[in-house]
């Protein structure tokens, strides 16, 4: 049985239709066409498929597709208005703090929520919430300068 | 595969206990997802807990508090109250998984899961929670030590659910969790334990509650490591019963991640820093 799931993401209404096993991560890339979000281990330890769900940060591969129903969630699709990038965006190009890019969107998703709790985190406090996004290209420095770059930018903004 | 998510833990219940092929109960879902992702389940109905609102609330109650089985990590760590009276069972679910899996895993989930590994279990026993348990045949109360009985194996019937916990409050009394890991963070506990201390006005330790993790087939409370503690001031001669009671205690197994000796050894150093911790607390209470 398809379950009729009416959800808002990045600030639409959307509507979509999933088997009770799809995950939100599978219904924002395959139903919604939202590719934004990766697919990595698809078992919660990478974080790829980092996304907010009600304002929480999780892993949209562990979570079920008919649980979105009435909730709401943010992608990174939401997170550049039109052709102007979020500060943390541009921070990463700056840095050059992505190398294959696979990790980018989940590292941005986690990152945008830890400063919208923390606007003046300390690199261990950065180090800490990003301790899920994992980079196989290990490019974790340039992530973390990139991150308290757009920090103190956005804090004096 | 069905799904339901009921707002009543009554019909959870009656849902699950109905369902004669495989049922399960889903509350955060970072454990149940990845066995059925990984074929370890294949459930033919999974019970959404997450509508109800018992599971999904902290409230006080007759000076303790009562915690959803359900509410996340991240949610107890936001609460204004909870970590001053019990910093160790924060910091135990805290420790689970990354920023991403404390938005969703649950206090109920960690010990539902069956894993004798558990970080949250050891500060719940400790901290002296009791669950509430709801079934096709109305509610009861287990304490947490008794509800896991072997790795994936619980004392719940079918279609039993818990709840929510009930946390004693205790005056002058606080606690501390501590595991070993040979990371820094996301890993699986080689050995963890969870202590709580009351104490009276001159120092003396009036109540003393040690729970371990990853040492046995189910998480345990050591009762002669508590009573080691008791009517002291936790010096060091009482703590040297302890961490022996809590070595006596031990029974692991030899694996990828812990050897035995190291295992019953570890224990011992944790408890005594654990306890030390949970004293310290206690005293500025």
């Amino acid at each position: 049985m398809k379950h009729h799931v009416t959800t808002t993401v990045n600030g639409d209404e959307v509507e979509f239709l999933c088997e009770t096993d799809q995950t939100v991560l599978d219904c924002l890339r395959n139903e919604l066409e939202l590719t934004g979000t990766k697919e990595g281990c698809g078992s919660g330890d990478c974080g790829a498929c980092s996304i907010l769900l009600d304002g929480r940060l999780v892993c949209s591969c562990l979570v079920l597709g008919v649980e979105a129903s009435g909730k709401t969630i943010e992608t990174i699709e939401g997170m550049a208005k039109g052709d102007t990038l979020h500060p943390l965006q541009r921070k990463f190009l700056e840095h050059a703090a992505l190398q294959c890019g696979i990790c980018t969107p989940g590292v941005l998703v986690a990152a945008k929520s830890l400063l919208e709790r923390n606007p003046d985190p300390t690199e261990t406090e950065v180090r800490y919430w990003l301790a899920g996004n994992l980079c196989r290209c290990t490019g974790y420095d340039k992530i973390i300068r990139a991150v308290m770059d757009a920090a103190a930018e956005m804090r004096g903004a | 595969m069905r799904y339901e998510s009921p707002d009543t833990i009554e019909a959870a219940a009656k849902l699950l206990a109905s369902e004669s092929g495989d049922a399960r109960v889903l509350a955060g879902g970072t454990d149940l997802l990845v066995q059925i992702r990984a074929e370890v389940l294949d459930p033919v109905l999974v019970v959404d807990i997450k509508r109800i609102t018992e599971t999904r609330t902290v409230q006080e109650e007759n000076g303790g508090f009562r915690i959803g089985a359900a509410v996340s990590g991240a949610e107890l760590k936001e609460h204004p109250s909870l970590k001053k009276i019990w910093p160790g069972v924060l910091e135990a679910a805290n420790l689970i998984g990354s920023t991403q899996v404390q938005g969703r895993a649950t206090l109920g989930g960690n010990l539902c899961n069956g894993s004798p590994a558990a970080d949250s279990v050891p500060a719940m026993i400790a901290a002296g929670a009791v669950a509430s348990i709801v079934g096709p045949n109305g509610r009861r109360e287990l304490p947490v030590e008794d509800i896991m009985l072997a790795p994936r194996k619980l004392a719940l019937q079918k279609g039993e659910i818990i709840a929510s916990f009930k946390l004693p409050k205790k005056s002058r009394a606080s606690d501390a969790y501590l595991r070993f890991i040979p990371r820094t963070e996301m890993d699986i506990a080689v050995v963890g334990c969870g202590v709580n201390l009351t104490l009276d006005d001159s120092g003396t330790c009036t109540a003393a509650r040690v729970g371990l993790g990853a040492v046995a087939a189910r998480p345990l409370l050591v009762e002669d490591a508590g009573k080691a503690l008791v009517g002291t001031k936790v010096d060091d001669a009482a703590l040297d019963k302890m961490v022996a009671a809590v070595r006596a205690a031990c029974k692991p197994i030899d694996d990828k991640r812990g050897t035995v000796e190291f295992r019953i050894d570890v224990a011992g150093v944790l408890a005594k820093r654990t306890a030390l911790i949970a004293l310290d607390r206690a005293r500025k209470v």
